[in-house]
């Protein structure tokens, strides 16, 4: 038992003793962004240069959109890497974040088997909808509140066609984007992604997957990346300056370029669209 | 048939050659010193270290009086307690995150994404498995042992003492169930830790990650690292329990 005790004793302190690299502070940045910016190694690309440019370090965590901007809410994270315009509107005009500043976008693509079962490829966006459901064709659906599921959502409002929820051709996976291909060419099936994680897919099969791009270039699908401050005024802890600082430095000459040379495949994965 | 056994044969050559490739990664990306591993690693047996310290220290007094007296209500308390052994982690995960966010009431001691945060997490976890497993232990010990150790003339603390060391053994095997459990874990890390790199991300959600991202060969390697780590401990444990 004594040994026991020894042994426990030393486990603890050798744990306690080992310097903690997460030093607190200004000198760290708290985000919440979206699986695409994570999922696409944009942020481990994009994290090291902002901390030579100026010394600070950032932490991110990545979730859906609809759960990135509830950690902002609750004070939870200092800034927000997001993509869906209308919730990020709502989230500032609510008192939640201050300003919200577009970066860069990228484009949805609807992605289907290369034999195209059910005829969509080279359709506008709504006849491509309508026909993927009246032939039932398996569409895999993110279906956890991200700004890729509202952004599918809003599709298919705005082709005039319900809303699909219990059919059998209707699979809402609950998982990040990568997942949701993986599930949509396990079942031979059709699924709506943004380019950039699409390019990571095809890069992870080696060039040659076996989903395609069937339905791009409509207008309604460009996807829009936001950055937003939380609010100091609702949230007295947050790191308001730091998160300025990072805010000037993406919107900036050097981050905006990073951006455009982000690439897989030789393609780029998202276009730096920064006003400032 | 023939053609059925070649199917399987097949299927199972395909399905270890995806394990096969998984531990050739696996050993690699510990023999190259890989620092993103390593820092995995550390997190996952940081944290659990954390949590199966707080939950032996809190659990094993509360089992022992679970199993040791009778009282009142007994019964239906170890029904609670083993039904809390089946707590969702996820659950777990969300119950913390309200009361750790900034907006909730322990929001002040910034635990959020770190793995003290983390380790309040999972020590809840571990902690129906350590008490109904040593309350077990000690409702399984001789009756008569008691009655020999008070008649040698002890004193309550020396009673408690030595009846812990007699069931030593369903203590120990409480312990290992619940280390299991609390390193293997995903939901709290995830929802409570954020997955952040080099800081809350464990081994657990780093496989997440990297399946999430369709690097299926490297969450397979993974895999494989956190099972050599509970091989490990497994072994340092069965060491103490000869010396013992």
């Amino acid at each position: 038992m004594k040994r026991l005790c020894v042994a426990v004793f030393c486990l603890m302190l050798v744990v306690y003793l080992r310097p903690d690299s997460a030093a607190a502070g200004e000198n760290m940045l708290m985000m919440a962004t979206t699986t695409s910016t994570d999922n696409t190694g944009l942020l481990d690309y994009l994290a090291p240069k902002f901390k030579e440019a100026t010394g600070i370090e950032l932490k991110w965590t990545a979730t859906g959109t609809g759960k990135a901007l509830k950690l902002g809410e609750n004070c939870d994270v200092d800034i927000l890497m997001v993509h869906a315009p209308p919730a990020e509107k709502k989230f500032v005009a609510d008192g939640f974040g201050t300003e919200r500043l577009e970066i860069m976008y990228n484009d949805f693509v609807i992605i289907g088997p290369e034999s195209d079962p059910a005829g969509i490829k080279g359709k506008s966006i709504k006849d491509a909808f309508a026909t993927l459901k009246t032939k039932q064709a398996v569409f895999t659906s993110r279906g956890d509140n991200s700004g890729t599921h509202k952004k599918e959502l809003s599709l298919w409002k705005a082709a005039d066609l319900p809303v699909p929820e219990k059919e059998s051709w209707y699979v809402q996976t609950g998982q990040g984007m990568l997942a949701t291909i993986n599930i949509a060419a396990e079942r031979n099936g059709y699924t709506m992604t943004d380019r950039g994680t699409y390019i990571k897919y095809e890069s992870n099969l080696k060039g040659n997957p076996p989903l395609k791009i069937l339905v791009e270039g409509d207008a309604v699908l460009l996807n829009q990346y936001s950055v937003i401050a939380v609010n100091p005024t609702h949230c007295a802890k947050a790191n308001y300056n730091t998160a300025q600082q990072f805010i000037k430095w993406i919107a900036g000459p050097d981050a905006q370029n990073l951006i455009k040379e982000f690439k897989l495949l030789g393609k780029p994965l998202f276009t730096p669209n920064a006003k400032m | 048939m023939p053609s059925g056994i070649l199917f399987a044969v097949a299927f199972i050559c395909a399905v270890m050659e995806f394990i096969l490739e998984g531990f050739f990664q696996a050993f690699h990306l510990l023999a190259s010193g890989n620092a993103e591993t390593y820092s995995a690693i550390w997190a996952t047996v940081k944290v659990s270290s954390y949590s199966i310290c707080c939950s032996l220290l809190i659990g094993i007094p509360l089992g022992f009086c679970l199993g040791y007296f009778d009282f009142r209500g007994k019964k239906p308390l170890r029904t609670v307690v083993d039904t809390l052994m089946a707590l969702p982690t996820v659950f777990i995960g969300l119950l913390v995150y309200a009361f750790i966010t900034q907006r909730g009431p322990l929001g002040n001691f910034g635990l959020l994404f770190t793995l003290p945060g983390i380790a309040i997490g999972q020590t809840i976890l571990a902690l129906p498995i350590i008490i109904g497993l040593s309350a077990t232990a000690v409702e399984s010990m001789d009756e008569k042992l008691r009655i020999a150790i008070m008649s040698l003339g002890a004193n309550r603390r020396q009673l408690f003492i030595s009846s812990l060391w007699e069931a030593r053994h369903g203590l120990l095997a409480g312990a290992i169930a619940a280390y299991g459990r609390v390193m293997t874990e995903v939901g709290i890390s995830m929802m409570v830790g954020g997955n952040i790199k080099w800081h809350t991300r464990t081994i657990t959600t780093a496989i997440a990650l990297e399946t999430n991202k369709g690097q299926f060969g490297l969450g397979v390697a993974l895999g494989i690292v956190l099972l050599a780590i509970a091989f490990c401990v497994n072994i340092s444990v069965s060491f103490l329990r000869r010396r013992v």
